[in-house]
């Protein structure tokens, strides 16, 4: 591995470590607050212990989430100095918002786990909201500032220096809007999801009434954002056939530039030959979702040299993931609604609870294939269309040793995190066991 | 406006050093004491611990958009001791939520603790090493030469490893005098005490060490103090601080020990930024990197600015409130919830 592949492979280890972590973190306190309202309106106990249940596996997932943003921050710049010489002011807007965000969330958490009999319980409870929202716009600050790294903004690029920054307009680039809205309902989906299986596991073991209520509680976010996802990335699709053609080719592995272009579902590409082979074809459907037309043109990789293609195979294969699953949650959403509104027996059956179950990591997988989707899908750019990720390579030699080190600690810790999960859902059969 | 933006840096620097160092003092702490102090670090530190390390993030932050060189060329040339403090973060913040939140069992509290503890000593020794590195000047932008004088020279030396050291019983001692608050047994609180005495002997020590070691690596760090009346008039202020804590270590003043403790710690990081100021990043074979060579653009500082002081007017009457209800109240009312908490599930 050379210098170059080791800091790219380095940055997507922490980044896609890091984003499980942060989707939890900002979603979690939404159930958390959820639960603990029905607590103070019905005053069933078991909502108490459902957030108390919930607030300890937060509280770990939130420390780990944070130390991991703190490398992030330095990591930047470790690996990517000139990059962050160059961006960090054009960019760096969002990043100084997020910091407030980040603030309030960490204190406003402090508060919420520490503070049960130390504040009202009405303090308490929208101490939980406040969590909640700023967790929410903490994401939404950090995924701005990647959005600009799609559609640079707010300068112009005067002999390899940035001129006329507008701090503002780098901030609203023309992604922020649809990455940060696909962004965040994915967090929501892939974290309701996750939940909602793992306590579909326990509750097909234990039949205790606490997994079923966490189980209506994750999947009310899960499903209506599972349902709003598909429209979401469409609205991502069309923007990134304006903005970034190169990328939206890499996705569909369009090479040609056509009109009429085919959707196209799975299917392997042969790079060297220009072919996607074992695909099913949907004609017209690409143009018609990328531009509204089932007739329009689509441009193909052909029209962008070959140095600046994006890695096709993997770009491609990322992205047939991430639509496959959103497509097939956003499905489980609507069986959910309709369970919910119309057949009730259907969500106590097993083979519900066991689509639940075969969907506990999917979301999370989805998330991760996306950002792999957004990130290598803009290579060779790190600022597209201005600076060359090679470019901005840090000089210091030996990046593969730090990768090394960096993805063991993250390794361990992934196995820690999971081994202390499965002891906490121990403690709480533990106590539950007795009480019966 | 940049110098508003450097105070606001500099009071983020400092909030990391004195709430944020206790932080990382209560495993230092834990480890001189073998343990006898964790009950009471972890009490102290659980609910404030994510809130006093965001400051660490806000100085970051500041740096890579208003003085993007100062992050480039630190993180380029440091990477190696600011790399190995990353680790000590991640190992830190991990096994001390792991030990408060996981069931209590012998063993994995026993990893958890030394884990917490070594990292914690660790991780100040590598931030004083890089900041010891970022003030010696051995710093080289000249990346044609070799691996050992740009990524190791300027920080494997007797001055960082100073600074480092200087640190580590810093952070300890501030750690030692916010523990004082915690403990409600008389005996502790005579032992608390004269080990805080102990502390405040090798931090001057560790301080003369340090002018020492400077003068050793060729920077005369004394001369520019001594050149340097804000920064005298600082050190003066802070060794005057001394005998007031030394005599109410014995009376168990708590409030008024962690403000001239507090107090302390702002005159030694005001006395470093004296000496430094305007230059932010000595550098070997090039100017150095000061304030007004390394500022983003008057726009970008300015739209910062905003983000920062609503930030800031956000954030400081928040945070207030959150050691409000953890902190100041734990010295009248002992915490009936933690004990519960623990037990309950």
């Amino acid at each position: 591995m050379d210098e170059f592949m080791a800091a790219r492979w380095q940055m997507g280890v922490s980044l896609g470590f890091h984003i499980i972590f942060a989707c939890i973190g900002m979603v979690m306190p939404w159930f958390m607050f959820v639960s603990e309202w029905k607590w103070v309106k019905t005053n069933n106990p078991v909502y108490l212990d459902l957030a108390k249940a919930w607030a300890k596996g937060v509280a770990i997932f939130f420390a780990v989430g944070a130390v991991s943003g703190t490398v992030l921050s330095f990591e930047l710049g470790m690996l990517w100095p000139t990059f962050m010489e160059h961006a960090g002011p054009i960019f760096g807007l969002p990043f100084s918002w997020e910091g407030t965000a980040f603030f309030v969330e960490a204190i406003a958490l402090g508060l919420w786990l520490y503070g049960w009999g130390r504040l009202s319980k009405k303090v308490h409870l929208y101490t939980g909201l406040v969590v909640g929202i700023a967790g929410v716009m903490s994401g939404v600050f950090v995924i701005s500032a990647n959005a600009w790294m799609n559609a640079p903004a707010g300068f112009d690029w005067v002999n390899g220096q940035a001129e006329n920054i507008d701090p503002v307009a780098a901030m609203f680039n023309r992604a922020w809007f649809h990455q940060t809205h696909h962004m965040t309902i994915a967090a929501f989906s892939a974290t309701g999801f996750a939940v909602a299986g793992v306590h579909a596991l326990l509750y097909m073991k234990t039949k205790y009434d606490i997994h079923a209520r966490a189980i209506k509680i994750a999947l009310a976010f899960a499903a209506v954002a599972a349902i709003l996802q598909p429209l979401s990335g469409d609205h991502a699709a069309k923007m990134v056939a304006k903005l970034q053609p190169a990328k939206l080719a890499a996705f569909e592995s369009h090479f040609e530039t056509t009109t009429r272009a085919p959707l196209v579902i799975g299917g392997i590409p042969d790079v060297e030959e220009r072919k996607l082979n074992h695909a099913i074809k949907i004609p017209g459907a690409l143009s018609f979702l990328a531009q509204g037309d089932f007739n329009a043109e689509v441009q193909g990789l052909e029209e962008f040299p070959r140095d600046e293609w994006p890695p096709v195979m993997f770009t491609h294969f990322s992205f047939q993931l991430m639509v496959a699953i959103g497509m097939f949650l956003a499905l489980l959403g609507v069986i959910f609604l309709i369970g919910t509104f119309k057949y009730k027996h259907w969500l106590t059956k097993k083979w519900w609870l066991i689509l639940l179950v075969i969907a506990t990591p999917l979301g999370y997988l989805a998330v991760e294939a996306g950002w792999m989707v957004t990130e290598v899908g803009r290579q060779p750019w790190i600022i597209y269309g201005i600076m060359k990720t090679r470019d901005s390579l840090t000089p210091m030699p030996g990046i593969q040793y730090t990768f090394y080190v960096i993805a063991a600690i993250y390794l361990m810790l992934t196995f820690i995190v999971i081994w202390l999960f499965s002891r906490q859902i121990k403690m709480l059969h533990l106590k539950y066991r007795s009480n019966d | 406006m940049t110098e508003v933006i450097f105070a606001i840096l500099t009071i983020a620097l400092l909030l990391y050093v004195i709430l944020g160092g206790a932080d990382f003092g209560g495993g230092i702490l834990e480890l001189f004491t073998r343990g006898k102090a964790s009950e009471v670090v972890s009490r102290a530190i659980a609910p404030v611990w994510e809130a006093n390390h965001v400051w660490l993030i806000l100085v970051i932050v500041i740096l890579f958009v208003g003085f993007p060189p100062v992050y480039s060329t630190v993180l380029t040339t440091l990477h190696i001791p600011i790399l190995l403090a990353l680790i000590g973060i991640i190992f830190r913040g991990s096994a001390f939520t792991f030990r408060h939140y996981d069931i209590q069992e012998e063993t994995p509290n026993k990893i958890y603790s030394s884990m917490f503890r070594y990292s914690s000593l660790f991780t100040t020794l590598f931030l004083g090493v890089s900041v010891g590195g970022i003030i010696l000047g051995e710093i080289s932008t000249d990346y044609s030469k070799g691996f050992y004088e740009i990524y190791i020279h300027p920080w494997f030396n007797l001055f960082s490893f100073s600074i480092g050291i200087f640190l580590i019983i810093l952070f300890a001692f501030l750690a030692n005098i916010y523990t004082l608050v915690e403990i409600k047994d008389e005996k502790e609180v005579d032992r608390f005490a004269r080990l805080a005495k102990y502390m405040i002997a090798a931090l001057v020590v560790a301080g003369g060490v340090v002018f020492a070691a400077a003068e050793i690596n060729g920077h005369h760090l004394f001369l520019e103090f001594l050149q340097s009346p804000v920064s005298i008039v600082f050190v003066v202020l802070a060794t005057l601080a001394l005998p007031i804590l030394w005599k109410n270590l014995k009376r168990n003043r708590q409030n008024l020990l962690r403000l001239v403790a507090g107090f302390q710690t702002t005159m030694i990081v005001g006395g470093w930024f004296a000496i430094q100021f305007p230059i932010l990043v000595n550098l070997k074979d090039a100017p150095d990197i000061t304030l007004q060579n390394s500022k983003a653009p008057e726009q970008v500082q300015f739209y910062m600015l905003i983000a920062l002081v609503v930030g800031v007017l956000i954030i400081l009457p928040y945070i207030g409130y959150l050691y409000k209800v953890f902190k100041f109240s734990t010295v009248s009312e002992p915490p009936q919830n933690a004990n519960k908490d623990s037990g309950e599930m």
